[in-house]
């Protein structure tokens, strides 16, 4: 096994997060039930040509990867590994509108050819000429984790450096869906915050994260990634035993644990998973959260990671993002923890290095 | 590390045969499952021809014994019956003896139920149970959930590649020892949404599909599934497992060249099946049957049969497409096609590529069109999907 080194990050996402002096101190919480990701100016990054030609999630996903890859001065990765749970929504609802409302007749083919989960990677690959490891992870809210976990892999066979990333986009008819079965929150729940909404549901976003992984540090290395793990299904009383054990995988008790990242979105039914380790084994930890500036969506813990790589660099723990007050000297360790709907659960860890 | 990467079970359903032993009849008996669509109601029923599976859902239901409040889409009916089969096939009695993982694919999700209720769900509750069985990770966790695995599940989805790397990533997740076992496949039911868009890109045959051949017409979709168990040296020795095949090569590279086309020369599926072989420390020469990705679309023949020339040169081996028998079935058909490469290997059986009559005038390349009787040490198998996505898998008798 080698060491994995995150050496660039980027990020698209409901705050405006590729600006370069971007900080969390001028980050506003989110007021509505669906919000679209702050469109960064494209044609810095993109080809005036081919945006036209590019959904949403291609554009945020091309330019999370472009930034990453910048930082950590990478022409052309050996992998890329992407995770996308709903994959391109906005194209496959276009034509699938088109088959219903006419009757499967007088279609054209673009919005068939770029409605593909794995549409991003490809054309990710395709902008950088990558003929090497390219697949995508569509399982849910842990797509993304998968692909880390794959990212280690393909990193101790020495196919790197490794693109890994997160990216999913808002489709209308889909976030229409969600609401009817109270997947999102109502509209006007917001006066007293994200996690004082005492209501059903999330707020429905979008955004694409990529990290650049090597088996060495480079000058920008952020953190170290130590390890991660999934389960599918957890009850709320497994979800501590089950961080326990990671943390003992890794040679590590909850005191070495400086900072616990989680997930909660102010679902009533589900942020149970959270308050269990808040109140309990992480009690005297340092608790911090991150979806009442992003809002939820399958790939959104790629955010946490992102953040989580910035408070490692900078050692500072921003107020916006607190959910208690500890007095940290240093941040060595974070964890991440993250579920949706009682389901897909991930566990991420990180070092300072 | 692990060296080896057993094959111990193995599970499919396909217009072909519902059963193992139905699919490995078909293949002998040159009997494909090409017809008329029956089950869905498209304007393109007369014109087009499918590889339809010949159960519909309330049967498949009935079978798994499922609930009638059940959400399944008919790709997680599908994929739980191949599973099930594969699980049982592999002699698995308890699936947590060992740290197991489920890795599916899929293309199609559950996009049969949310192009029959798209708009109906705004007016009536009583098929909203079907809103979360739209993503393609749900078929997968049924699965997982139904056979008890808690450990490792997930879901790849790289168009027509899917199933064969989820293969590929079980095999390596043994061989770096994170699991001891791991279930991996995939499945794709027909939709609509699959008929239309291959239709708009005007490569469905009218026709049965003709592999390989000069006059090919494009290709007739299927429906299926099929899954393997795989299982680590340790858990083989332990348990004394037989061993049907091992997996000894996997590659994975990108054409990077048109988001739905080949490239003309075929260079990310020449560089898939050479990085196969380096990983299985063969040479072209040891292979003695390859199982083409062919889908009988103009396109992806003509770059197939360039890519295999370049890797093979004069050495080509006895080759087939079995797509023939099936249609293309998406994501499953690397599964699909994984499943008939160890029937080769267990029977040493080269299974014919139907509906072949005239080679390819530029490369000249004569497909096996009978079922041929031959020593098969190593079976080599493509699939190739859009956005690039070329993956090489190999299956060998020994390691």
């Amino acid at each position: 096994m080698k060491n994995y080194y995150i050496n660039g990050i980027g990020c698209i996402s409901a705050q405006d997060t590729s600006k370069e002096n971007f900080s969390f101190d001028n980050c506003n919480e989110l007021k509505n039930n669906i919000v679209a990701a702050f469109k960064p100016n494209y044609r810095s990054y993109i080809k005036p040509a081919l945006i036209r030609r590019m959904s949403n999630g291609v554009k945020m996903g091309v330019v999370a990867s472009s930034i990453a890859l910048n930082e950590a001065n990478i022409v052309e990765p050996k992998s890329i590994i992407t995770g996308s749970g709903m994959g391109c929504l906005k194209d496959s609802e276009k034509f699938l509108e088109n088959i219903i409302n006419n009757d499967e007749q007088y279609l054209t083919p673009t919005s068939f050819i770029q409605s593909t989960h794995n549409t991003v990677g490809a054309q990710i690959a395709l902008g950088l000429s990558c003929k090497s490891y390219n697949v995508t992870y569509v399982h849910s809210a842990t797509s993304f984790e998968s692909s880390l976990i794959d990212a280690m892999i393909t990193i101790d066979e020495s196919t790197q450096p490794v693109l890994v990333g997160g990216v999913d986009e808002i489709g209308p008819h889909t976030t229409a869906l969600h609401k009817l079965v109270n997947h999102v929150k109502k509209e006007n729940d917001f006066e007293k915050g994200i996690l004082n909404t005492y209501s059903k549901g999330a707020v429905f976003s979008e955004g694409a994260q990529f990290f650049v992984l090597e088996s060495d540090k480079n000058n920008n290395a952020y953190a170290q990634l130590v390890d991660v793990t999934i389960f599918d299904n957890l009850k709320v009383n497994e979800v501590e035993i089950k961080a326990q054990q990671f943390l003992k995988d890794n040679k590590l008790q909850v005191n070495d644990i400086d900072i616990i990242i989680l997930g909660n979105n102010g679902d009533i039914d589900f942020d149970i998973y959270y308050d269990e380790l808040q109140a309990n084994v992480f009690k005297d930890t340092q608790q911090l959260y991150y979806k009442h500036l992003t809002g939820e969506y399958n790939t959104v813990s790629a955010f946490g990671l992102w953040t989580a790589c910035k408070l490692m660099k900078s050692q500072e723990t921003p107020e916006v993002l607190k959910l208690n007050d500890k007095n940290l000297t240093s941040i060595n360790y974070i964890l991440l923890y993250n579920q949706y709907q009682g389901k897909s659960h991930s566990f991420i860890l990180l070092k300072k290095c | 590390m692990n060296k080896g990467v057993a094959i111990t079970g193995m599970g499919i359903i396909s217009s072909i045969g519902n059963t193992l032993e139905e699919n490995f009849q078909s293949l002998i008996d040159k009997k494909p499952g090409i017809s008329k669509i029956k089950k869905i109601d498209t304007i393109h029923k007369d014109v087009i021809k499918v590889g339809e599976v010949d159960i519909d859902n309330a049967a498949l239901i009935q079978f798994l014994n499922l609930p009638e409040s059940n959400n399944y889409s008919r790709t997680a009916l599908l994929a739980e019956i191949a599973a099930k089969e594969a699980v049982k096939n592999a002699k698995i009695k308890d699936i947590n003896q060992y740290k197991t993982g489920l890795i599916s694919a899929t293309s199609v999700g559950g996009m049969d139920k949310t192009e029959k209720y798209y708009y109906s769900y705004f007016e009536e509750n009583k098929n909203r149970k079907y809103i979360d069985a739209h993503s393609l990770g749900d078929a997968t966790s049924k699965i997982a959930s139904s056979l008890g695995i808690t450990d490792f599940v997930t879901t790849i989805s790289t168009a027509c590649s899917s199933a064969t790397n989820a293969i590929m990533l079980g095999a390596r997740m043994i061989k770096s020892g994170k699991l001891d076992r791991v279930i991996v496949g995939g499945a794709d039911c027909l939709s609509k949404f699959t008929i239309n868009g291959f239709k708009t890109l005007m490569i469905l045959s009218e026709t049965d599909c003709k592999p390989f051949d000069e006059n090919r017409t494009g290709l007739n979709l299927g429906e299926a599934a099929a899954f393997l168990v795989l299982e680590s040296d340790s858990v083989v020795a332990r348990e004394n497992k037989e061993v049907l095949a091992y997996i000894s090569g996997y590659a994975n590279a990108n054409d990077a060249f048109h988001q739905t086309a080949s490239s003309e020369n075929g260079e990310g599926a020449t560089l898939a099946m050479k990085k196969a072989l380096d990983i299985a420390n063969l040479s072209p020469n040891d292979i003695d049957y390859i199982n083409a990705h062919g889908t009988a679309t103009p396109n992806n023949d003509s770059s197939e049969s360039k890519a295999i020339l370049r890797v093979f040169e004069n050495n080509m081996p006895s080759f087939s497409s079995t797509k023939g028998y099936t249609g293309h079935t998406l994501a499953a058909a690397g599964a699909i096609e994984a499943v008939y490469s160890i029937l080769a290997l267990q029977n040493d059986m080269v299974f014919p590529n139907l509906n072949f009559n005239t080679p390819i005038s530029e490369t000249k390349l004569i497909p096996e069109t009978e079922v041929l009787k031959k020593n098969i040490n190593h079976v080599l198998s493509n699939s190739f999907g859009f956005g690039g996505n070329c993956s090489t898998l190999i299956f060998s008798k020994k390691y």
